[in-house]
């Protein structure tokens, strides 16, 4: 169950026997590996590699499976992400109303690159293809909360690191 | 003390981006100051999504809409009596009488945005499991006759008659059956599952509930994109709901038929809402797609005789079973029979979802319910059916809304997304974006769309660059041939329809020499 809350700060660093318990708490469920993975992110913050042979034997499949599962899906980190994470939707509804120009706009005025983690760990900024709010984009989803209308100033107040509340109710608008 | 008056304040994600959560605590905050009794109710969103947050109270003549809300609105409402559905300047009078909401049949929709999403007694109150109790009634074989009767097609975007689906499940032998919810609504543009799932989850459980029944299934599977926490924790409650109210598990309604329901989360593969795709990620595996046959109906799930159906389709089959399928059927077109939860996005300036009946024009659409660009701009095009559907230009929107007739105009429905782009827009861009998209989400399964892909975008960046424009569009032409026909599913065999579109229909932005040279 990993809906990315922004994990920096909260998640726990890497632990074995956490991580055993967390495979057997999942694993007799049909087809258990993404529900692993996605309890494994939700607790840690990412997927550590010690993972893999944990999950390999516990679901009797080989490690080279395992790791090709995690590697196809795009949610799957293999790094704890910055302390905020802000998803922004660059697919075609939200091109209409200019996301590109906010990828522009994080590059220029906060050296944020797209698909990238800032140098101090503050910020992950990403790609997402379409949150379900294509009728009020640009749309984000920044630490699980979705936002609406985005604008320049709006992205930089969630770059500095601004309550999502203050920003979704108005204050900048 | 006089009864609580009740105000409607929607919990839907799209409601939440624009600050509803915030109006509902100043509501109540407002009112304990003024000491007036009120139960704020968190529905589902009503579609209008440009009036969002849109409040609503209930009056003696109906409810009445206030929006777009924001907290520094509250006082002034509570000053000019909103409660009692008083005049303000975002007042648009009873929610029933307006115009967005006249033009439609709620059928999927009837709930949504009326009630309560969780409530199980709102739910029964509006009509609720009167299809499934029809369906336990009348068995598995009148139930699929009744759904294929309805003429319902497959709302995810390919179109399959749902009957012939349910039919081929129905007749498949099996130890085991499976109902799995195709729930990656992946497609921009596309809001209509998420909408459904956050405001009436109940009547996909009994869609999915019904699909059981209809074909001998115990054992049923929601995969939902990890897009959608909100729909995510809705989907989860409401299923533990209706597990203690008997609905779900050993004996539903009592019928001694067993149906259990797990929502499964996917992980960010576009291509997972492929059919087949979506069943191996769900068996814990990478998402590769499968080659057909055989069909997932005859050897779906680990194997198992299965039906996988969009969230639409399968919430549409409570209506047909309580009201029969000709009552659905009488409605809509041609071979295109019922109703379409539209969605309008993109540039627009009124957009949002509205349930409306096959045969109205792309254009009433657009223009008419949507009222044109946000930017206020001219329309240029409008991109029809997700990343793979194509860019219709000005002169073909009055092309009715029926599967076939877009198709003729080498367009498509898909899950009925309609993406609104302003003069703005850089077709050439657009088309290099889906070639880049398909290199990004394909399962690399097949090699016309892993390596067609990445050529197309390389084809697109010398076209951009003005490099020998005419070669270059016989390549992209002939690339997009060879997409259409030898890939192995609609991700690749659909990425050249955007592409090609755009090029049919705006040359002008394809012919970058012409355009230096006029800049000289």
């Amino acid at each position: 169950m990993n809906l990315d809350m922004g994990h920096g700060m909260e998640s726990m660093s890497w632990d074995e026997a956490v991580a055993t318990s967390i495979v057997n708490e999942h694993k007799h469920l049909a087809g258990a590996t993404l529900p692993i993975l996605h309890a494994l992110q939700e607790n840690f913050g990412y997927i550590d590699r010690a993972a893999i042979p944990l999950i390999a034997e516990a679901l009797n499949v080989s490690k080279a499976e395992v790791l090709g599962t995690i590697t196809f899906y795009h949610d799957f980190r293999s790094e704890p992400a910055g302390r905020r994470v802000i998803k922004l939707c660059r697919a075609e509804a939200c091109q209409a109303v200019g996301c590109e120009a906010l990828v522009d706009h994080a590059a220029r005025e906060h050296h944020l690159a797209i698909d990238s983690t800032s140098a101090d760990g503050a910020v992950t900024f990403e790609t997402i293809y379409c949150l379900g709010n294509c009728a009020l984009g640009p749309a984000a989803l920044v630490d699980g909360e979705l936002v609406a209308r985005l604008t320049p100033e709006k992205l930089s107040a969630l770059c500095d690191g601004r309550s999502v509340q203050e920003i979704v109710k108005g204050a900048l608008s | 003390m006089s009864a609580a008056l009740r105000i409607y304040v929607p919990i839907d994600a799209a409601a939440l981006s624009v600050g509803a959560d915030a109006v509902a605590a100043h509501i109540a905050g407002e009112a304990a100051k003024r000491g007036a009794s009120v139960e704020i109710i968190r529905n589902g969103s009503r579609g209008m999504l440009w009036l969002e947050p849109l409040v609503e109270v209930e009056t003696p003549s109906g409810r009445v809409a206030y929006g777009p809300v924001t907290v520094s609105d509250v006082a002034p409402l509570f000053d000019a009596n909103f409660l009692t559905g008083g005049a303000h300047k975002l007042g648009h009078g009873l929610t029933d009488e307006m115009d967005w909401m006249k033009r439609q049949n709620r059928f999927t929709f009837a709930r949504v945005g009326v009630i309560d999403p969780l409530s199980l007694d709102a739910y029964r109150a509006h009509g609720g499991f009167k299809g499934l109790e029809k369906a336990i009634a009348i068995g598995g074989a009148a139930t699929v006759e009744e759904v294929r009767v309805s003429g319902l097609r497959g709302r995810g975007g390919a179109g399959f008659p749902t009957g012939i689906k349910w039919k081929t499940v129905h007749d498949a032998k099996g130890d085991q059956k499976y109902i799995v919810c195709n729930a990656d609504e992946g497609d921009s543009g596309t809001f209509a599952d998420r909408m459904l799932m956050e405001g009436d989850p109940f009547t996909l459980i009994e869609g999915m509930t019904i699909a059981a029944v209809a074909v001998g299934a115990t054992q049923g599977f929601i995969y939902l994109r990890s897009e959608y926490p909100h729909a995510f924790r809705t989907l989860q409650t409401a299923i533990r709901l209706a597990e203690r109210a008997g609905i779900l598990g050993k004996s539903v309604l009592g019928s001694g038929q067993a149906f259990h329901l797990e929502v499964r989360l996917g992980a960010g593969a576009y291509i997972c809402g492929e059919e087949t795709s979506l069943l191996e990620s769900l068996e814990g595996k990478r998402g590769i797609v499968r080659a057909k046959p055989p069909i997932p109906a005859l050897q779906g799930l680990f194997g198992k005789p299965t039906i996988v159906n969009n969230v639409i389709s399968l919430s549409s089959v409570p209506w047909i079973l309580a009201n029969g399928g000709a009552a659905y059927a009488a409605h809509g077109l041609n071979r295109s029979l019922g109703t379409l939860p539209v969605q309008i996005a993109g540039n627009i300036k009124r957009g949002g979802l509205a349930e409306l009946d096959f045969g109205i024009s792309v254009r009433d659409i657009i223009e008419g319910l949507g009222g044109g660009t946000l930017s206020g701009r001219p329309i240029r095009a409008v991109q029809v059916g997700g990343p793979l559907g194509a860019y219709i230009p000005n002169d073909l929107l009055d092309t009715p809304m029926d599967y076939e007739a877009l198709a003729s105009i080498r367009a498509m429905l898909g899950h009925g997304g309609f993406v609104v782009f302003d003069d703005t827009v850089d077709m050439a861009k657009q088309a290099r974006f889906a070639f880049a998209f398909c290199a990004k989400e394909s399962c690399g399964k097949c090699t016309p769309c892993r390596i067609g892909a990445t050529r197309g975008v390389e084809t697109m960046d010398r076209i951009i660059a003005g490099h020998e424009p005419e070669k270059n569009i016989t390549v992209l032409r002939d690339l997009g041939k060879l997409m259409t026909d030898a890939s192995l599913c609609a991700m690749g065999g659909l990425t050249p329809m955007p592409v090609l579109s755009a090029l049919n229909h705006f040359p002008e932005d394809f012919d970058r020499a012409a355009h230096k040279l006029a800049a000289e």
